[in-house]
């Protein structure tokens, strides 16, 4: 029984998941699970919104990447899920709530990031513009290069939050292995 | 969570992010090393399903989208079990299944493969995993499908699966393949994996799971990162 078994190898989510994956987003029969309102199910008075772009290595506003969110800050676990093709200029939309700090840390939001064009899937993260004291003393950022840790920080316009996500050039985004 | 033991991608089973004969990865695939962070700054959880509701019709790909008859094709029902690394079951795991039809057309509205769509088959779908890690779903046998990846490129049959397991990092999205199709082996998505793992990839007919007068069985095991001693310990 505890022999190791070898891990399934992972494949591209290709261009065609939406009717399976985000279905009512683009309107399809099938009924989506999951959106990008993250807060549905709960009483949150202050929601934010987060939104951004995917880039490919040529400057491009990718059109069928699928991106998740994931927090939890021990009170609240959310978990969203929206595809990049029917949003002006191909944006990712998100609703939720600002994450709490946990024994110190930055407040963050996990993204899982597919796309057609990547055999395996990437994480990285999302912290706060706004959480600068909190973001220069959290010991995952500062485990990335000063110079890239920018990429990770999402600006804050009033009450809304944006953040692009660079596959690769000069602004690549961090990518963490997990 | 403090018993979660953590294991990276298997690099001898995983394809890597940059595979020039997948042309889309050259300008997609991330160039600079990724970051690991110390693990014990991580505490990785993920969404859990064990309250989970599925749809009657969810896991009956040959129902769920009837309008005016039965989808065309040949019927199938995929079996499987999804473990951790150490082969430990995984329960009440959500699978979400896509696929194109049996004429190889996705109902995808960018889909410009020059093959009928079926009106009775709209190949979405999701299963749950039972308490001992067990999936069922029925479904049409896909078809193979060219595409512009490079002349006369053609995917072998495959159906996508989508899983998420006991934390973020054991969340995975694959393709299943079918034995004895000509077309793995000039397949850019089958050649990415190394030697060692392609084969996992290859679901097994198998008679004992095949439905008397109603559809072929096929088994497809499952294994996603980790091996966590109690992976449900939220639940």
């Amino acid at each position: 029984m505890d022999k190791k078994h070898l891990q399934t190898p992972s494949q591209t989510i290709g261009p065609f998941f939406a009717y399976g994956l985000t279905p009512t987003q683009y309107d399809y029969e099938f009924k989506s699970w999951v959106d990008n309102n993250m807060v549905a199910d709960i009483d949150a008075p202050e929601t934010i919104e987060i939104s951004g772009t995917v880039f490919d290595g040529e400057g491009q506003a990718i059109d069928d990447a699928m991106v998740e969110l994931w927090q939890d800050d021990g009170e609240h676990k959310l978990y969203g899920r929206f595809g990049t093709g029917t949003e002006e200029n191909n944006r990712f939309i998100f609703k939720t709530i600002k994450p709490k700090s946990v024994n110190g840390q930055a407040p963050f939001i996990n993204v899982i990031l597919f796309m057609r064009g990547q055999l395996l899937h990437t994480y990285t993260r999302i912290y706060f513009a706004d959480e600068s004291s909190l973001n220069a003393s959290d010991k995952v950022l500062n485990s990335v290069d000063a110079k890239r840790r920018n990429t990770l920080i999402a600006e804050k316009v009033g009450q809304k939050y944006s953040i692009d996500i660079h596959m690769q050039g000069q602004k690549e985004t961090v990518f963490f292995d997990l | 969570m403090s018993n979660i033991i953590q294991s990276g991608f298997d690099k001898e089973i995983q394809p890597s992010y940059l595979y020039e004969g997948y042309k889309s990865t050259i300008i997609r695939a991330p160039t600079k090393p990724l970051v690991m962070p110390k693990k014990s700054e991580l505490s990785l959880t993920g969404p859990v399903f064990k309250d989970f509701k599925l749809g009657v019709l969810d896991h009956d790909l040959t129902k769920n989208a009837v309008k005016n008859g039965e989808p065309l094709g040949e019927r199938i029902v995929v079996h499987g079990k999804v473990t951790n690394e150490k082969g430990h079951p995984i329960p009440y795991t959500l699978l979400e299944i896509w696929q194109a039809n049996s004429s190889g057309r996705y109902i995808h509205k960018a889909d410009q493969h020059d093959a009928p769509l079926d009106p009775n088959f709209s190949g979405a779908g999701r299963c749950m995993t039972d308490a001992e890690g067990n999936y069922k779903f029925y479904t049409i046998k896909p078809g193979a499908y060219s595409w512009g990846n490079h002349p006369n490129a053609w995917r072998p049959n495959h159906i996508h699966f989508s899983l998420f397991g006991g934390d973020i990092t054991s969340r995975l999205i694959t393709q299943m393949y079918f034995p004895g199709d000509p077309l793995l082996e000039f397949d850019p998505m089958v050649q990415s994996i190394p030697l060692k793992g392609r084969d996992l990839l290859i679901s097994k007919f198998d008679l004992a799971l095949t439905e008397p007068d109603f559809a072929l069985g096929y088994r497809f095991d499952i294994v996603l990162r980790g091996h966590n001693a109690t992976p449900f310990e939220n639940l």
